[in-house]
């Protein structure tokens, strides 16, 4: 398996005998080389490459054999996050300045093309980098490291404390929206993530429950406000088959900063932005916009960060836009009409109108109208209706803990609507 | 370095640093060698001074420098037996994470002198009393295989690794397993190996509880290796089917998406030894939800669970009955996901929601990317095909994409109303004029090739369509060679439709495509043509306007055999290419051993297998060709076939040498005339192949010899008509026309 960016090599580690280094320029030829890739994987012979891209760098994986497609994918994604856990970022500067530190964590999460141990935490307490500093690895330390590494909850060492106990817990859901010209709804569904930040003495064992409808079902007849979830998936750490027997959360969390799980839903979706717009094409020369925004939540809360992209034709020469409420500016490198509004109120409603003006092609292509993308977020609103029910914290020392939930809804490129 | 220094210099610096006295300075020296070897310098030849600094208690150093050995100790096979003392002096530190890396290195040294020098320490890790040597030493058993496998079973790690199994550390029983599993591979595929050998891991029935117990709490990757190994055991009775499907479906719940997979995978394997009605329901039913989210996952991971889920699909079209919405494409999915989300939205087209996918399938034909854009108009064609009760609304919609004259839009919307013809013979004739109004807008081959098509189909009802055909005929030498049959085949239609306002035209092509026309295969055809329509128009309208076997939709793409043997693959290379592992990884193996996998099971399984690993090794090379033309081609018919096989000099003959029963032979080559085009021909079907093969040649001096239909050839007629039982007389008006 190897790294490499747009010219040269990075970083590359071997693990079996049948490659040698020169690999990567049948790579470089192949994809970095080739403008029209049209698959992530690419088998030339019998040699395989899995290639994923991020910023300006490919994290590549080569193999000859019947490899395990799915996970090495998974396996090139972790080692992005476990990189950007690290560097705080992954581009050509930080490979370049932390490569040794990179060398010690392929092969820590590697040996001999395996995926190792690649939990974050664990990672932290023996590789570490002047801002990831631990305490000089003593032996006896070392063998604590290793139990905790290959142990049963390898997540957790065993001897955290903390003075206050504390767990704070977000949930984030993400709206996907696709909404046809004439304002049904293709599809609406959330993908939902619950991030978990525990700051909680010795070994605690916690039971987390939602007002998830199979849950309630069960254990008091039905509720009304019950939110149905088509799939949800959980942190190593939750024991599944507690799940799979009684749907209850069951967990000794890790320390810090983690995601407890993750779920899907697509009954009774709440969509928080109601978007209008009426375009119409004013003979070849003109486009003329009315795009409206709505909000669908109670007056307390606010949308913040709200950017609306709307797309002009590819010949747009100008564009005229009036809004009352935020900014809103042509961008032709895009071909988009961004429209920034920093704050928007339950309740309240604006619109932009625009001209764009065209010039005049010879090609009768017709226009293809991508759809208007709209970015958000609404705090303290789950567009399932998802809510934390209790979260309970069992220890030896039964100390008391505080808790605390934080509810957040945002699309992020995914909340779609044509016209 | 202010000035560019040599490179020599630069190494010169190094080897300074290295020995120096202080260990700060050396350090670094350490990090900048390594730095060197990672952009690609030589710095072998430090080999010397790096191995000084081995001797530490820094362990950030001591991995820098084992970094540098693993590297280098191919190079330097000499030098590295200097480093031997202190790998086995660390395999004794007090420090377990010095132990591992130690063990861990040394197995990635593949220096033939240092080998030897590995199986006392790695004896000694194996039964280290801390788990995380003991999980390292395990894998270390797998490269010590990889190097010289006698050395393993020599000295009995096989069997100690066997007795890990049972370890008490969830970690070290799944790193057994990779490496068992990592061996079994190897042992297997070599040639050598005789059928008699029982393999390395097999598992047994205590080994199966102990995997089943270690796969709740070892990591997500260890639960892969656990869950594939599973995939491999023969369950003894439905009892224990039920009880490892039980076990492994909690795994659904796994945040990663490759243990989801392998679970999947698991459950469809053991799930054919499981009777109980009610549980296959439940566990096809808990299946479907941890496979839609798979579709929140990166791109690439989404395209290898898209891949995976059409394979799923064909062997269970009820999993995700009613999630076709979640298919639907995303403006900014990658081309490759939105190419398979079209697939399984086809796949899961039923009449119920046959009006939400037509809508959007319409919608893509809006996209950017023009291959895309063809895509989504050929899956309206595929509904079209598939779901009868919706063909109406589908035509529609191509005409709704027809009228918006976008070039590429219309020439597909052509193509895809041929195949809603084929499938509906009769059905849809009001279109026709609506085609033949873009006749002009056409100047893709396929597009060309499918309106001719059509016309010549409903000449009788088309009643221009002497004057449209016309056109072609006129510029009959420029067209591209399938257009010139379509063409062909066409005017001798319309001729047997409406023979008496067409002697002209019919007498025209044919001349033309005997005389002007450079393709042998164009030229036999119009000889074929020629001679059934002067001798035997009955014949020739038995044979042109032959009922054509209607079309589907296969609900497979690939053969039964091969779907059993992917579904144990899922998640794996192979699996995402559709195609069995020996086609794209080791040297092509086929033959004995696959016959022999095959035939435990059988032995029709095994023929059939054969011959899909023979098909499929011929399309090795076109691996990345991903474009599932089969979608619409039910049978590769006749033209297909005859096409690929005129490639060859030696076809031309064959092709016209048919003679004894020339009805049947005809029938095949031109049954379903050329209206799939060239679509289908990387599919080869062998049988048809052998039918044009068996037949006599009488015919076969003619066609070949490029002299013009002069008279001559027309005398070796009644000759060579003989075998005809039922010759008619020529008519007279056809000899008149000669």
């Amino acid at each position: 398996m190897q790294r490499q960016m747009d010219k040269d090599v990075l970083i590359s580690r071997l693990y079996r005998t049948d490659f040698k280094r020169s690999i990567a320029d049948v790579f470089r030829i192949q994809v970095v080389s080739n403008s029209d890739v049209r698959s992530p994987i690419i088998t030339l012979g019998s040699t395989s490459f899995f290639h994923v891209r991020i910023n300006n760098l490919y994290v590549v994986a080569v193999t000859k054999t019947n490899a395990n497609a799915a996970l090495v994918f998974e396996y090139c994604y972790r080692f992005i996050n476990i990189c950007k856990a690290y560097f705080g970022k992954i581009d050509e500067e930080a490979v370049k300045n932390n490569f040794v530190v990179i060398y010690e964590l392929i092969d820590e999460i590697n040996d001999f093309g395996y995926p190792q141990n690649s939990e974050i935490d664990t990672l932290k307490s023996y590789i570490t980098t002047e801002s990831i500093v631990s305490s000089s690895i003593a032996a006896a330390k070392s063998s604590k490291i290793t139990t905790q590494a290959t142990g049963a909850t390898s997540w957790r060492r065993a001897d955290v404390k903390y003075k206050k106990n504390e767990a704070f817990v977000d949930v984030i859901e993400i709206v996907n929206l696709s909404m046809s010209a004439k304002g049904t709804v293709l599809r609406a569904d959330v993908d939902g993530h619950i991030q978990m930040r525990a700051y909680l003495s010795g070994t605690p064992e916690c039971k987390f429950g939602l007002n998830d409808k199979l849950v309630i079902d069960k254990n008091e007849k039905g509720g009304t406000d019950a939110v149905e979830l088509d799939d949800c998936r959980f942190h190593q750490c939750v024991r599944l088959n507690d799940f799979d027997a009684s749907r209850t959360i069951s967990f000794i969390p890790p320390d810090g900063e983690f995601e407890l799980m993750r779920y899907r839903s697509t009954s009774n979706v709440k969509l928080p932005l109601r978007i209008i717009p009426s375009v119409t094409e004013v003979g070849t020369s003109q486009v003329q916009y009315t795009v409206t925004v709505k909000t669908n939540f109670n007056n307390k809360l606010s949308a913040t960060n709200v950017v609306l992209r709307i797309p002009t034709p590819l010949n747009t020469t100008s564009v005229d836009c009036k809004v009352v409420t935020g900014k809103a500016k042509y961008v032709p490198g895009e071909n988009v009409i961004v429209w920034k509004i920093a704050r928007l109120q339950g309740g309240q409603e604006c619109t932009l109108t625009a001209t764009a003006a065209l010039t005049i092609t010879t090609t009768r292509q017709v226009w293809a109208r991508p759809p208007i993308d709209v970015d958000f977020q609404v705090l303290m609103f789950t567009a399932s209706g998802l809510i934390v029910r209790f979260l309970k914290v069992f220890e030896k020392s039964n100390y008391t803990s505080v808790k605390w939930v934080r509810y957040l809804t945002k699309a992020d490129g995914s909340y779609q609507v044509r016209f | 370095m202010s000035i560019r220094a040599p490179r020599k210099g630069e190494n010169y610096e190094l080897s300074v640093d290295l020995n120096s006295e202080y260990r700060e300075k050396r350090k670094d020296a350490i990090k900048r060698t390594i730095a060197s070897m990672t952009v690609g310098k030589d710095v072998s030849g430090l080999f010397p001074d790096v191995l000084k600094n081995m001797q530490t208690d820094d362990l950030e150093q001591k991995k820098l420098v084992y970094l540098y050995l693993m590297n280098y100790a191919k190079t330097q096979p000499e030098l590295v037996i200097l480093a031997v003392n202190t790998f086995v002096k660390d395999t004794d530190d007090p420090n377990p994470l010095v132990r591992a890396l130690a063990i861990r290195t040394m197995g990635c040294l593949r220096a033939e002198k240092i080998i030897d020098y590995l199986c006392d320490p790695l004896q000694k890790c194996l039964r280290d009393e801390n788990p995380y040597v003991r999980k390292t030493a395990a894998l270390c058993v797998a490269k010590l295989y990889d190097l010289k496998p006698e050395l393993v079973i020599d000295n009995g790690f096989l069997e100690q690794l066997q007795e890990m199994i049972a370890d008490s550390n969830p970690m070290v029983v799944a790193n057994t397993v990779a490496a068992l599993t990592d061996i079994h591979i190897a042992a297997t595929s070599q040639p050598g190996t005789s059928s008699s050998d029982p393999g390395v891991f097999n598992i047994t029935t205590s080994i199966l509880n102990k995997l089943l117990i270690a796969l709740n709490e070892c990591s997500e990757w260890g639960r892969v290796a656990i869950l594939n190994a599973l995939v491999r055991y023969v369950a003894q009775d439905e009892k224990e089917s039920e009880h490892i499907c039980e076990r492994v479906v909690p795994q659904f719940q796994h945040v990663n998406g490759s243990v989801v997979l392998a679970a999947v995978k698991v459950i469809m394997i053991h799930m054919r030894g499981v009777r109980r009605e009610d549980l296959t329901k439940q566990l096809v039913r808990k299946m479907a939800p941890p496979l839609v989210t798979l579709l929140s996952s990166p791109p690439e991971v989404q395209w290898v669970a898209l891949r995976n889920i059409n394979l799923l699909l064909q062997k269970r079209p009820d999993i995700l009955q009613n999630e076709m919405r979640v298919f639907f494409c995303k403006y900014n999915d990658p081309l490759y996901v939105k190419v398979e989300k079209l697939d399984i939205m086809v796949r899961l087209a039923s009449e119920n929601n046959v009006d939400a996918l037509l809508s959007e399938l319409k919608e893509y034909s809006s996209e950017v990317d023009v291959d895309f854009v063809r895509k989504g108009i050929k899956a309206i064609g595929q509904t079209a095909i598939k779901i009868e009760p919706a063909a109406e609304r589908c035509v529609n919609v191509l005409l709704d994409l027809i009228a918006t004259r976008v070039s590429y839009v219309v020439q597909e919307a052509v193509v895809v109303m041929k195949d809603i013809f084929r499938k509906y013979p009769s059905t849809y004739e009001g279109v026709i004029p609506i085609l033949c109004s873009n006749l002009d807008e056409l100047d893709e081959p396929e597009a060309k090739a499918s309106l001719i098509w059509i016309i010549g189909e409903y000449a009788n009802k088309i009643d221009n369509a002497d004057e449209l055909l016309g056109i072609f005929v006129d510029s009959f030498t420029e067209e591209s060679y399938p257009v010139q049959l379509q063409t062909l085949t066409a005017v001798v239609k319309l001729y047997l439709k409406k023979s008496d306002s067409s002697h002209g035209i019919v007498q025209k092509v044919l001349d033309t495509a005997t005389k002007d026309c450079d393709s042998p295969d164009v030229r036999d055809r119009a000889y074929i043509y020629w001679r059934l329509l002067s001798m035997d128009p009955a014949a020739a309208k038995a044979v042109v306007l032959a009922q054509r076997p209607p079309i589907s939709i296969p609900r497979t793409t690939v053969a039964p055999a091969l779907l059993e043997e992917l579904l144990g693959e899922i998640g794996t290379l192979a699996s995402v290419y559709h195609k069995p592992a020996e086609t794209f990884v080791g040297k092509g193996r086929i033959g004995a051993d696959a016959v022999r996998k095959g035939g435990e099971v059988d032995d029709q399984f095994s023929t059939q297998k054969a011959l899909q690993t023979v098909v499929a090794g011929q399309q090795a090379e076109n691996l990345l060709d991903f474009d599932d033309s089969t979608g619409l081609e039910g049978q590769p018919s006749g033209l297909a076939a005859t096409e690929v096989f005129a490639k060859t000099p030696a076809a031309a003959n064959l092709l016209a040498g048919t003679s004894s029963n020339p009805l049947d032979d005809l029938v095949s080559i031109f049954g379903g005339p050329a209206d799939n085009g060239g679509a289908s021909s990387s599919s080869l079907p062998a049988p048809m192949a052998f039918n044009l093969n068996g037949s006599g040649s009488a015919f076969g001096a003619v066609p070949i010899s490029p002299a013009p239909p002069t008279p001559a050839p027309f005398s070796a007629v009644p000759q060579s008509a003989k075998p005809q039982q039922q010759q008619q007389q020529p008519q007279d008006d056809l000899l008149g026309l000669f």
